[in-house]
């Protein structure tokens, strides 16, 4: 009987700490609040924000009205519907107060209260302070309503489960805003507030646990984006952006293209949708941020030495169908055709995505700087699989690149 | 002035474009010499070696791989021909690929995040070629399947409502401008597979869906028959898409806009 009670009090306290901890940093809503009076000060600069945020890029159905929602988020839980911020009164924000929308993004949670799934990555968007969120907010609000009603959620047990996520959340969320490091400069505060707040780089580029969760070590180091089969790169490596000339990282993440590689995959859509729209200066104060963060990258795993054959059979391979636009020796044609010899996409641990350029080929996104960009083609039509794991092998292992041979399972694999 | 090298205010900024121009005076031309020589040095490395050529025939080098040389369709059986087809068509096609109408995942890959105006460019580019085109496969239908896709294709079937190809497509099935496609030099199996996905609702254009109504009224024998048809003719030496509609169209459509229609 003693026993049954204190475990009954042991979950009772355990039930409380959840509660409490998923209560943390949550201020009363303050309803009685006049409505948010916008200026047109504030509406420019909460669009300017809510590109920043890439709001758009989920709460945007391919081809649909923008921010009416219903794009679908695939997670390793199930998916998850995107929803209407258009301020639609039955189905958008028309009815939320600003009091409502900062609780959601600093606390993640909806009008009604509920906890939001965190694949709206508020773990992140609590960094943005209270001026930033009214003027999204004053933005979100000048937009046309558009009435598109949310859909479900489509999780499987226990993921489904506002208790289950109570639990995630006291394991893994920490709400609070992000404040200026003293004694550091301007630039750097601004580049760490756009980095950890809006630009929620964490998300793909800081890799996640078992239970989807992200670092708050804030360490950048990459990881295996779920469900994509895109590998974000490290952020913070001397061989990555933290290694290269600011301008470079500018060029980068407002025109797709630089001279040190070009933004494909998931991040040319951050650039075509957001990182486009940024001032030089918040580019620039990005990456002299990101710099402070450099640290040499972890030793690459047991790199898999390529045998002579598979060399011989990449070499020919790459003289036939990438030395035209890559160089003989990798030099590339930047910013039209970027470099291989020391390009990060190539000399990942992970070759997924080096293998994915060849498959499927693709664009640099089209942006203000360069509307009109290269391709390049897609090879599953010409090359098979073994001459894709040859080429490759080959060019992570040429011009200094130190790179470990790729298998022919690993190109089917990230197909 | 000097600034640092990560100095991005207005200042840095707008004195790293005009490094060369307000700075020095005309008759400082030796500063001028070692300005311009200084800049030039510094851009170099960037450009080592001849840049890609500035060209749209450049850009489009993703797009030949499956579409072949001048966009002329190669001969792996599935990809068609899309040279010389009406520009408004490629376009609408390349938007729809973007946006969701269609769902071709190598062709949605490419085009994902490329703007209106540069896929127009792309559009009107491919549209602007002049290739001439081998003779086709040998058929491998029966007459019997032969002849009723060339009835289908010229005079459609009044019983069952459904129009004849001819009255959209052009009399001699090169397409009408801007906005109809030719639906020669198509494989037999693309002709199927795009067919099918009309029928089954894959496939979709701006509404109201005219291809989309039609391929309804298609049977799976018509379909096979109008493609095995359409796949064995020869693509005529003038394969210009007609300049434009000589009578209403029997239905409405989305996609062509300002045609006249019932």
């Amino acid at each position: 009987m003693r026993l049954l009670f204190s475990l009954l009090f042991a979950l009772v306290a355990l039930g409380a700490l959840v509660v409490t901890m998923n209560l943390r940093d949550e201020d009363k809503l303050d309803d009685t609040a006049a409505p948010l009076v916008a200026s047109a000060e504030q509406v420019r600069l909460g669009d300017y924000l809510v590109r920043a945020g890439n709001c758009g890029g989920c709460h945007t159905a391919r081809g649909g009205a923008p921010f009416a929602g219903g794009r679908a988020i695939e997670t390793p839980f199930g998916t998850v519907y995107a929803t209407n911020l258009t301020p639609d009164a039955s189905t958008g924000l028309g009815r939320w107060t600003r009091a409502e929308f900062w609780r959601a993004l600093h606390n993640g949670r909806s009008k009604d209260g509920r906890l939001l799934y965190p694949a709206f990555p508020y773990p992140s968007y609590t960094n943005v302070n209270r001026g930033d969120a009214d003027a999204m907010f004053a933005y979100l609000r000048s937009l046309a309503p558009v009435t598109q009603p949310n859909r479900r959620h489509d999780l499987r047990f226990p993921y489904d489960s506002q208790a289950a996520l109570a639990i995630w959340r006291a394991l893994f969320f920490r709400p609070g805003v992000f404040e200026n490091a003293p004694g550091k400069p301007a630039a750097w505060n601004r580049g760490a507030y756009l980095v950890q707040g809006l630009g929620h780089c964490n998300e793909c580029h800081g890799g996640r646990n078992f239970l989807g969760a992200t670092p708050h070590t804030l360490e950048l180091n990459g990881g295996l984006i779920p469900m994509q089969n895109w590998f974000a790169p490290p952020l913070s490596t001397a061989n990555s952006v933290a290694g290269w000339d600011t301008p470079d990282v500018v060029a980068l993440i407002t025109g797709g293209v630089s001279r040190r590689g070009t933004a494909m995959g998931p991040m040319a859509e951050v650039v075509y949708r957001s990182t486009q729209y940024l001032t030089d200066e918040d580019a620039a104060a990005i990456a002299i941020y990101l710099k402070t963060l450099q640290h040499a990258a972890a030793p690459a795993s047991e790199a898999l030495t390529a045998d002579p054959a598979l060399v011989a059979r990449g070499t020919s391979v790459y003289d036939d169908h990438c030395a035209d636009c890559h160089g003989k020796a990798g030099e590339g044609n930047a910013p039209a055709y970027p470099p291989l010899a020391g390009n990060l996409t190539v000399t990942l641990d992970s070759p997924a995505n080096a293998i994915r350029a060849v498959v499927n080929g693709g664009y640099a996104p089209s942006t203000t700087g360069n509307p009109r960009p290269y391709g390049m083609p897609p090879f599953r039509q010409v090359l098979s699989e073994a001459d894709i794991a040859a080429v490759l092998s080959y060019v992570r292992g040429a011009w200094g690149n130190r790179a470990g041979a790729v298998r022919t399972f690993e190109v089917q694999r990230y197909w | 002035m000097e600034f640092a090298a990560d100095d991005y205010s207005d200042a840095a900024m707008k004195s790293r474009r005009e490094p060369c121009q307000k700075r020095v005076r005309r008759k400082q031309w030796p500063a001028w010499v070692a300005c311009w020589s200084l800049a030039v040095a510094a851009i170099v490395p960037v450009v080592a070696g001849a840049a890609a050529p500035d060209t749209i025939a450049e850009r489009v080098r993703p797009c030949t791989t499956c579409h072949g040389r001048e966009g002329r369709a190669t001969n792996d059986g599935y990809f068609p021909r899309i040279a010389g087809k009406p520009a408004g068509y490629l376009y609408n096609q390349l938007l729809s690929f973007r946006d969701g109408r269609r769902d071709y995942a190598p062709m949605v890959y490419l085009v994902q995040y490329l703007s209106d105006d540069y896929l127009r460019e792309m559009a009107e580019y491919f549209a602007g070629l002049d290739v001439p085109y081998p003779p086709p496969p040998p058929a491998s239908a029966s007459p019997a399947t032969l002849a009723r896709g060339e009835a289908l294709v010229f005079d459609g079937d009044a019983a069952r409502n459904l129009p004849a190809c001819v009255r959209c497509h052009g009399s001699g099935l090169t397409g009408v401008n801007p906005a109809i496609p030719g639906v020669l030099g198509l494989p037999r199996e693309y002709l199927l597979a795009q067919l099918g996905a009309w029928r089954s609702g894959h496939l979709r254009s701006l509404a109201p869906d005219c291809m989309a109504d039609v391929a309804s009224r298609l049977s799976e024998d018509d379909v096979v028959a109008v493609s095995a048809w359409l796949a064995s003719r020869p693509v005529p030496r003038n394969a210009k898409p007609a300049p434009a509609l000589t009578a209403p169209l029997p239905l409405r459509c989305g996609s062509v806009p300002g045609a006249a229609s019932p």
